[in-house]
This record gives structure tokens, sequence and C-alpha cells, in this order.
């Protein structure tokens, strides 16, 4: 079990190389890699504001439901904040469990949660000016099938 | 009692401030909500709607009619947008 939370880039690759091994009993590993999206055609960058101290709780704790819940062997959570421009990776999820039912759902889970419980928040900058990123209810709705 | 008073994303930017240290004595969070919103017109601006707003007591996500006993740090903020 990993959680970052850092200003600087991550590699995919590197970290997925690297994850789960030494596991003999893993059969299934599962990532998601998050990624600023520019519906527009008119975005700057992304600010994204987090509350040191509670968010790397707040994801721990979150991780560690999914690993009792699932049974993983292992997981890892990455989350960026500052600024971060179109098509940089905001975040990252990997988990890895004995099948594919069980890596999946997990990875899923996680991401439910980490949208709405983890104290993040997104202002878009565009060149028309900024505002923060509104909650939506389906994302708090999500949480509700967990 | 002396809290922490943390304020992040637009409550932030309204209030004009990250945090506020604030001698109290308010039972529940609130009754802190009130004393805060006497404070300036900027914060009774940021508090108007408190159920568009979170509070977390020590790090730890809670309800506005949550006592504030033994609390040391409070977090106000708008729903989270992680992932």
């Amino acid at each position: 079990m990993a959680v970052r939370v850092q200003a600087k880039p991550f590699d995919t690759g590197a970290e997925l190389a690297g994850f789960a091994s030494g596991h003999k009993d893993v059969g299934a590993e599962v990532s998601f890699t998050g990624i600023v999206r520019d519906d527009t055609g008119g975005l700057r960058f992304m600010q994204i504001e987090h509350y040191p101290g509670m968010t790397e709780k707040a994801i721990a704790a979150i991780e560690a439901e999914a690993v009792t819940r699932w049974g993983l062997k292992d997981s890892l959570v990455i989350h960026r904040h500052g600024q971060l421009g179109p098509g940089e990776k905001i975040m990252m999820v990997a988990t890895a469990a004995a099948h594919r039912a069980e890596a999946f759902a997990a990875a899923e889970f996680l991401m439910d949660y980490l949208k709405s419980r983890a104290p993040f928040w997104k202002k878009e900058v565009t060149a028309d000016g900024e505002g923060w990123v509104a909650a939506k209810d389906e994302d708090e709705d999500a949480l509700t099938r967990w | 009692m002396t809290l922490q008073v943390l304020y992040f994303a637009w409550v932030r930017e309204r209030i004009g401030l990250p945090r506020d240290q604030v001698e109290t004595g308010a039972a529940t969070v609130a009754d802190l909500v009130e004393e805060l919103r006497a404070l300036a017109p900027r914060y009774d601006a940021a508090f108007a709607d408190t159920s568009a707003l979170r509070v977390a007591l020590d790090q730890q996500l809670a309800d506005f009619d949550a006592p504030l006993a033994g609390v040391r740090e409070v977090a106000f903020f708008p729903p989270m947008t992680g992932g």
C-alpha cells in the first residue's frame, strides 16, 4: 500500500513496472490514470489545491478499506496538486489482487471515493477567466453503490 | 479554547485568508460559523449557505452540528473534486 501526494509529474510505466513485484499470489493488476481534459479548447491550465495532512490521511483510509474489502495484495494511489496543463496526468491508482474482478472493483471504488472524499479542489483557468469546478451530483451518487 | 480555522478553494478566496486563529467558546461547528459570520461581511458572504460547504474537525469530515470540545483544527471548504 502506498499513497503519494505530490506536485511533480509521475511516470506511469515506471510506477507499474515496480508495482506489486514479489507477490507470487497476484493474478491481476488494474490501473487507472486521470488526465487533464480540455473540453472547449480554451483551457490554459488546471490549478489543484489540497489540504496537506488531511489529504494523505483520507486517501490512506480509503485505500485501507479497499485492501480489506477486496483482499488486495498491493495498491498505489498517486495524486498531483499545483498547476497542470491539458494532457498532463493528474493521478493514478493501481490495484493488485488474486483475480481480475477484485482488482477492477477495488480500482473503481478507489476512484469513486477519491472524487468526493479526498480534499482536492480544481480550478480551471481559461483564456476567458477562471472558475472552480463544481462537484457533480452523480459523483456523490456513485458512492451509494458501494 | 483556541482553534486553528482553515479555509480552502473559494471559501479561502471569499474570506481573503487561508487561516485564522480564533479564541472561542462555541459549542458546535454551527455556533462557530455564527461567530465567524459576525467578524466581517466577507465572512458573512462565505458562510451564507452552509449547505454548499463541508467541514472537517482535526482533518476528519464532520457535520455542522458536531461538538467542538477537544478539537484543535477546523477546516471549511466546498464539496471536494478529486480524481
